[in-house]
């Protein structure tokens, strides 16, 4: 058996995809595990992590790691939100009153990074909104991975590719998308998977994620 | 000029824009509870690019009246309660940026430049949060090619801790080499440290890279652990049960004000080896 946070991982690392550098931003673990188990199948992909604690990736704070973007340098970059809607916007800022913490980078990344993921792990109508309250945001998605779902993204709209598992996605999703006639089931970690993520992955992820790795791996 | 941290947090007036680093990059923070104690007012605060518990305790204190930062949160430890409820209240103006925005704004400053231009953020409502921040043209492109504009931001003080200061008066701040632009963005730069080196490291090449000159410094203070509970990569690190401690009690005012007495007001007690385990 697989954790839910071990499928999450194996799907953003299949997203990923052919890429040279890919950054992980703040409270990441599972984009950050997904970057890492790719990493194991493919020595040569750059992780890099903007909180790192020790052997941090930069020595200019996150202003290099911007500054990498805005070159072009950074392949893929994973975004959230207190919001996410159906044209792919975002908002880090505000919603029914109450105030989060900020767009951080996402108003600039969102644009400038060739492949930007949309992750959330909740999935409900509270942050599946039709139009988010106030646009961190706005930009062209590679995809939206949640913890029930994964979405392609159509040029202007979502496509639903897979759930994690059987349930009501349209009655739990407040934006309209696309969608097969049968919607499969997302595929399952692989045994081959499983090891490296319960081995070289967990010990990686451990340092800058403690709680996380002990959740998952105990 | 060799002084106390509470002779720092002295000579930070009501009202100055006061550039902080993330939790992660070392802010002085036995500077914070000094402008705790002396009842610093009207600060406004720029968080280069983020704040977290550092500008948290402020707002609390009731020693902040704006925030500039692309967020402000506790990382792992989740929301920021005191900055979150003085947002939702209306108690301070947030003015929303984001993370390049704001290093692009110290940077045209360290340059002596009025503005510099950024990509992206153009179709964000931040555009609309604000009136400051300008939508341009390329000049040197043949087709339209829109570009945002932001002007230069120069902070009155710019406040952090760092590893080491020396005998020349210079300080050693490592990878974080953020904290420069800072320093050579602000009109005046207050540091404390760790420890101090003698000799000037600006003359050892392998600490060099890692050193922000004297030319910036206006004042420094020794101060050990002066980040606690945040850290310093490779001497302490984040003391992360006390910031989910921290994270806990600030939910309510009534919390925040009982961690204000434990760890801000008795000064003694803050500083003492019991309070700031290793």
């Amino acid at each position: 058996m697989h954790s839910r946070e071990e499928l999450l991982a194996c799907v953003v690392a299949r997203l990923i995809g052919e890429a040279k550098h890919v950054a992980v931003g703040a409270a990441s673990p599972i984009p950050a595990t997904g970057a890492l188990l790719l990493q194991q199948k493919n020595p040569s992909l750059k992780v890099s992590f903007l909180h790192r604690r020790k052997g941090n990736p930069f020595t200019e704070g996150s202003r290099e790691l911007f500054d990498l973007a805005g070159q072009g340098r950074i392949d893929v970059f994973f975004l959230g939100g207190a919001q996410i809607d159906g044209e792919g916007s975002i908002n880090l800022v505000r919603a029914e009153g109450r105030r989060f913490p900020g767009s951080f980078g996402s108003a600039f990344m969102y644009s400038v990074v060739k492949k930007t993921i949309l992750f959330r792990e909740e999935h409900s109508r509270r942050v599946l909104v039709p139009k988010v309250e106030f646009v961190s945001a706005r930009g062209t998605p590679a995809a939206l991975l949640t913890g029930k779902a994964l979405f392609s993204w159509q040029g202007s709209r979502f496509r639903l590719e897979s759930t994690h598992e059987a349930g009501d996605i349209r009655g739990e999703t407040g934006f309209d998308y696309d969608a097969p006639p049968h919607v499969p089931l997302t595929a399952i970690p692989s045994e081959q998977e499983l090891l490296l993520l319960r081995g070289k992955v967990a010990q990686k992820i451990a340092p800058d994620y403690p709680d996380f790795a002990k959740r998952v791996w105990g | 000029m060799a002084a106390r941290p509470e002779q720092l947090a002295a000579l930070v007036p009501d009202g100055a824009l006061l550039a902080l680093p993330p939790d992660y990059s070392m802010p002085s923070m036995a500077v914070v509870r000094e402008l705790i104690l002396q009842k610093r007012k009207n600060l406004r605060l720029l968080g280069v690019p983020v704040l977290g518990m550092c500008a948290d305790l402020l707002i609390g204190a009731g020693c902040v009246a704006e925030v500039e930062s692309s967020a402000v949160s506790l990382g792992e430890a989740g929301l920021a309660p005191r900055f979150t409820e003085a947002v939702e209240k209306g108690e301070i103006k947030m003015r929303d940026a984001t993370c390049p925005a704001v290093h692009t704004a110290l940077q045209a400053s360290e340059k002596g430049v009025p503005f510099m231009p950024l990509r992206g953020v153009l179709g964000s409502d931040l555009m609309r949060v604000r009136p400051d921040w300008r939508e341009s043209v390329n000049p040197f492109s043949p087709e339209k090619d829109p570009i945002l504009l932001v002007p230069a931001i120069a902070p009155d003080i710019a406040l952090f801790h760092a590893r080491w200061a020396d005998e020349a008066g210079n300080v050693w701040v490592g990878r974080r080499r953020e904290l420069a632009t800072i320093a050579h963005a602000a009109k005046q730069t207050f540091v404390t440290y760790e420890e101090l080196k003698p000799g000037d490291m600006l003359e050892d090449e392998l600490l060099a890279p890692g050193v922000i000159s004297a030319a910036y410094i206006t004042a420094v203070a020794p101060s050990k652990r002066g980040a606690w509970p945040l850290g310093i990569a490779g001497v302490y690190d984040i003391d992360d049960a006390h910031l989910a401690q921290y994270a806990k009690a600030a939910r309510t005012r009534e919390g925040f004000q009982r961690y204000l007495e434990e760890f801000v007001c008795t000064a003694a007690k803050s500083y003492s080896p019991a309070s700031s385990p290793a």
